[in-house]
């Protein structure tokens, strides 16, 4: 049977990506000098896995460099070495070797041989210069040469069976090798009355007479070195003539075993190429569904090259819950079968209770699968250590990184796609926001400032929170470089609340210093942008002296979201609830009018403009009159903004699906969706509405008035 | 170009050649590669796409899928039509420069027929002149006496993607000239 | 068909190891660490227990001193999978119990043939 390993490589990578930030977080949190023995292990564990994982797959380049990092980690365990600063720093920086390592095997792509040869000396001179163990090699018996056959003696110990060996299988296993004579020893066996079934009390004398290597033959009885006698001794032949032919038939026959144990991994690499691809096309005949899965996630994001293709592995327990639920709903399914064959009126109720049933399935259901894509934020958290311990140090400051909440799950997708907004806010909290130590003492605070990540649930959102207990962001600054730049009208008098989002304006940059931490290509700007194309919203609170916290709150999943059902002319719309603060009714002594073109609504203190969604929309019907319709406010970059809407619905949950699946992106549209009456809905994208909104309002003075209604 | 080097109907006898499915269209024939042909359904009212151009009726639920629906009368220039029980979806797979497939719906006035054309008689599309733009043509065939115009279907999305891109633009100018 | 219990913490070498067997019409458990190992073992009879060396909760040699421990696993083969680099290893898990072991690298081969030899 020829099974394609290849198929594993991709579970390969993941697990050892996985091994790998173990093996950071593990080394992070290592205490030098007195070292938590179970850390080392973990640490030890993932070196270990990797490392058997890829000589099982070929990978020779990675086996041997982990193998190094294992064996360093070994003495570490076993109390023979040191755990120093050094050796951590060393073995950090062989893991960010070895993860490159593992995405060029991966991506089969190239890799930068200087960079890895430098990172391999390091890891050998570490290991006090000793070279890398010498493979086994495999001694060639000169005895084996000259013998025709073998003597054997084979005597175990009263315990055998307790090991799970069987003498049989041994004795099947030597006659393998050819034929052999069997005298059995059974002088041991005692009197019936105390004869122990449990107790082996044979023992064997046999003659194999076949010119095999002795290795051979103590390979049969590797397993019971230490649980038998065994003595083998060679039969020599008597004539000389016959031991050349022999021997010469031996080393043939030998050639072939030994490549055999010693070269597996080589071999399977070498095929692995071939039956990858092989193995890939017979899967994709054989099993549709699987195939349209993977071409639908080849469509998702434009990943990087052969790793495109993603998986998620999912916790048995939760599958476990999805065949439970799936078998619940099979029963409440024959249930209403049966109640059909013979409906009568008197049924209704019973009817009833069985669709109650039905909803309350399919709502677990979808539960239980949108569970699937759920993983803790760990998995994003888990970088940060190492990023703070890296930056500080350049920074020259210090800083004590807390992590809360790190099991709070959201969504895979949405979860990889925040990392690198995290990852600015950090670097930017840790560049701006904290001080250097000096400052802090002078200004009454510990040398030491305190960066807290922080994640938990918030109806149906997760909200994630950076915060430093840092300067705070300095609002004069601020404010003069938004009228430096235009982002705010010289007589304008802005609240604070307003004053601290101009730092999400794009071209916004406050840093006196450029600093090559968070340097100045990557605006705020762009953070902001990549939270709201997640359908979330971001926002920063400060207070000076005492800090800062940038809050971001996410739906849970872009899956499914939570959407305010509306009606725009003769078409219903999906608002998503995130981006609602309230909806109500139209005082028409509030609405004003500005130059005949905008509408302005005055709610409590603040001015809304008023954005009609009929004619955003390309409604065919007259515009609406403003006081037969109702109002939605919603919130944008900070701003509020009203949409009018011709009625509310309901609210509910609905499965967000792609229009570039079939189509394109369309601009104020976010996506679409399925009723329950099987009509399908647009949800609107309210950034891209306000948007379009302001588009059109500067294309105004060219555009003939008729053309605006269309 | 001779009627009889072309086979008509689908209980003929194989012919080495590319197969087309037909459709009226403005009383004229058109025909489409029969391979790119998912399945034809009868018309229903499409949920509309903000900002799009006119031909661009909206999108249907395929059996939990968002497929875009567009009327080729309108995507041709022609007069609109009424949409009635009899008016044809033909629901056609087409794939863009990059490789990626897309079931999209399109409104013709009919069905036609099923026809064998070997590639050999396929004429060139006129240079000018014809009443659609002639990068969506493959090419001209003769059946019987009637010219069908070959639509390259790939071309016809392409194109459409094309023009669709900036909407706000263009949808001004489409819709206006629908109405 | 024999019944194995395949024990390895880490995912890609247990379903090697798993889909291997199934493709020889084993009847394939797997379990992700000693822990788990022993509660499958213990409701469901297995033929054979492979297990990997180090694992996390529980590590194979202690996975099978308590298997020895039950009365229906006391003459069960159990064969550790184990690197070479860990010969002390297989000392001790032979004196835990175990029936064998198997060097990693192996491949699929290699992994049937061993099995053939404890199932007989």
């Amino acid at each position: 049977m020829s099974v394609d390993i290849s198929q594993f490589h991709q579970v390969y990578f993941e697990e050892s990506f996985e091994g790998l930030a173990a093996m950071e977080s593990g080394l992070l949190g290592l205490s030098i000098g007195e070292p938590d023995s179970e850390t080392i292990n973990t640490i030890f564990r993932a070196a270990h896995s990797i490392k058997g994982g890829a000589g099982t797959f070929g990978f020779k380049t990675v086996t041997d460099f982990t193998h190094i990092m294992e064996t360093l980690l070994d003495e570490m365990r076993s109390g023979q070495r040191m755990v120093t600063s050094d050796a951590v720093d060393l073995l950090l920086l062989s893991a960010d070797q070895l993860g490159r390592l593992l995405v060029a095997t991966r991506d089969k792509h190239d890799y930068d041989q200087d960079e890895f040869s430098t990172a391999l000396h390091n890891l050998q001179t570490m290991l006090a210069g000793a070279p890398p163990e010498p493979e086994v090699a495999e001694v060639v018996d000169a005895p084996a040469q000259t013998a025709t056959g073998w003597r054997v003696k084979f005597a175990p110990q009263p315990h055998l069976f307790m090991t799970g060996n069987d003498p049989a299988r041994l004795l099947r296993e030597l006659a393998a090798l050819g034929p052999c004579m069997v005298t059995c020893d059974s002088s041991k066996v005692p009197a019936f009355g105390e004869f122990e079934a449990e107790t082996c009390y044979l023992a064997w004398q046999i003659e194999l007479n076949a010119a095999v290597p002795e290795s051979a033959v103590q390979e049969v009885f590797e397993w019971v070195d230490n649980d038998a006698e065994i003595v083998i001794n060679p039969i020599l032949p008597a004539v000389p003539e016959v031991k050349a032919e022999k021997a010469s038939v031996a080393s043939a026959d030998e050639k072939p075993s030994a490549a055999r144990t010693e070269a597996p991994a080589i071999a399977e690499g070498a095929s692995d190429a071939n039956g990858a691809q092989a193995g890939s096309d017979d899967r994709r005949q054989t099993d549709r569904r699987q195939t349209e899965r993977r071409s639908v996630e080849r469509r998702e994001p434009a990943g990087t090259g052969a790793a495109a293709a993603t998986s998620i592995r999912v916790d048995v327990e939760k599958v476990d819950g999805l065949i439970n639920f799936i078998g619940q709903l099979v029963i409440t399914q024959s249930m209403l079968m049966a109640m059909s064959e013979n409906f009568s009126l008197d049924d209704v109720e019973k009817l009833r209770e069985g669709l109650a049933q039905l909803e309350r399935n399919t709502r677990d259901l979808q539960e239980n699968i949108m569970s699937i894509r759920m993983m803790p934020i760990s998995f994003s958290f888990n970088r940060f250590p190492r990023l703070v311990r890296d930056l500080s140090s350049k920074l020259g400051k210090e800083v004590q990184l807390r992590l809360l909440g790190e099991n709070t799950e959201l969504d895979k997708t949405v979860m990889e796609k925040i990392g690198d907004p995290l990852v600015h806010l950090v670097r930017n909290a840790l560049d701006h926001g904290l001080e250097t130590p000096d400052v802090r003492v002078a200004s009454g605070k510990p040398a030491s400032g305190t960066l807290t990540l922080n994640a938990y649930h918030e109806g149906g959102n997760i909200v994630i929170e950076i915060s430093d207990d840092g300067a705070g962001l300095n609002r004069q600054r601020i404010l003069d470089k938004a009228r430096e730049k235009g982002i705010c009208g010289p007589t304008e008098n802005p609240t604070d609340a307003q004053i601290y989002d101009y730092i999400f304006a794009a071209g916004f940059s406050t840093a006196a210093v450029v600093s090559d931490v968070s340097g100045r290509g990557v605006g705020m700007d762009v953070v902001r942008r990549n939270i709201k194309d997640l359908g979330g919203t971001v926002a920063v609170h400060s207070q000076p002296g005492v800090g800062a916290v940038f809050r971001i709150r996410l739906p849970l999943t872009l899956a499914i979201l939570d959407g305010q059902l509306v009606r725009v002319g003769a078409s219903v719309y999906i608002v998503p609830l995130i981006a609602i603060i309230e909806s109500l009714q139209i005082d028409p002594n509030a609405v004003e009018s500005i130059s005949n073109q905008s509408e302005i609504y005055r709610l409590r203190e603040e001015y809304l403009p008023v954005i009609r969604l009929r004619e955003m929309l390309g409604s065919t019907q007259a515009p609406a009159r403003l006081e037969d319709g109702l109002l939605v406010v919603v919130e944008v970059d900070g701003r509020k903004f009203a949409l009018l809407v011709d009625e509310l619905l309901g609210q509910q949950q609905v499965v967000v699906k792609s229009l570039q699946t079939n189509f394109r992106r369309v601009a104020g549209v976010s996506g679409a969706t399925i009723l329950g009456d099987g009509a399908v809905a647009m949800i609107l994208d309210v950034g891209g509405i306000v948007r379009l909104c302001r588009e059109r309002a500067a294309d105004l003075p060219l555009l003939p008035p008729t053309a605006r209604v269309a | 170009m001779s009627a009889q080097m072309v086979t008509s109907g689908l209980g003929s006898s194989a012919v080495l050649g590319e197969q087309f499915l037909t459709f009226i269209l403005n009383d004229e024939e058109y025909g489409i590669d029969i391979l790119r042909v998912q399945e034809i359904k009868g018309w229903e009212p499409a949920t509309i796409i903000p900002n799009t151009p006119a031909y661009v009726l909206g999108v249907i639920n395929l059996r939990g899928a968002i497929m875009p629906v567009i009327d080729l009368r309108l995507r041709f220039g022609f007069e609109a039509a009424e949409y009635s029980a009899t008016t044809v979806v033909i629901v056609l797979r087409i794939k863009n420069p990059e490789g990626l497939e897309r079931t999209m719906g399109f409104v013709v006035d009919g069905v036609s027929d099923v026809y064998n054309i070997p590639a050999g008689q396929l004429q060139p599309p006129p240079e000018f002149g014809g009443s659609i733009r002639t990068d969506y043509v493959k090419g001209l065939a003769m059946v019987e006496e009637k010219m069908v115009i070959l639509l390259d279907a790939d071309h016809l999305v392409a194109t459409d993607m094309e023009l669709g891109e900036p909407p706000e633009a263009e949808a001004s100018t489409e819709s206006a000239l629908a109405e | 068909m024999a019944s194995i219990l395949a024990v390895d913490d880490s995912a890609s070498m247990r379903q090697m190891v798993a889909f291997t067997l199934k493709g020889a019409g084993y009847d394939v458990t797997e379990a992700v660490d000693g822990q788990d190992a022993l509660t499958k073992a213990r409701s469901k009879q297995a033929d054979v227990v492979l297990t990997d060396l180090n694992m996390p909760n529980m590590d194979g040699i202690q996975l099978i001193r308590e298997l020895r421990k039950l009365p229906q696993y006391k003459f069960t083969p159990m064969l550790l999978l184990t690197t070479e680099s860990a010969g002390d290893k297989k000392t001790e898990g032979k004196a835990a119990g175990a029936t064998g072991w198997l060097v990693k690298p192996f491949n699929p081969e290699q992994l049937l043939a061993t099995l053939k030899k404890v199932l007989g």
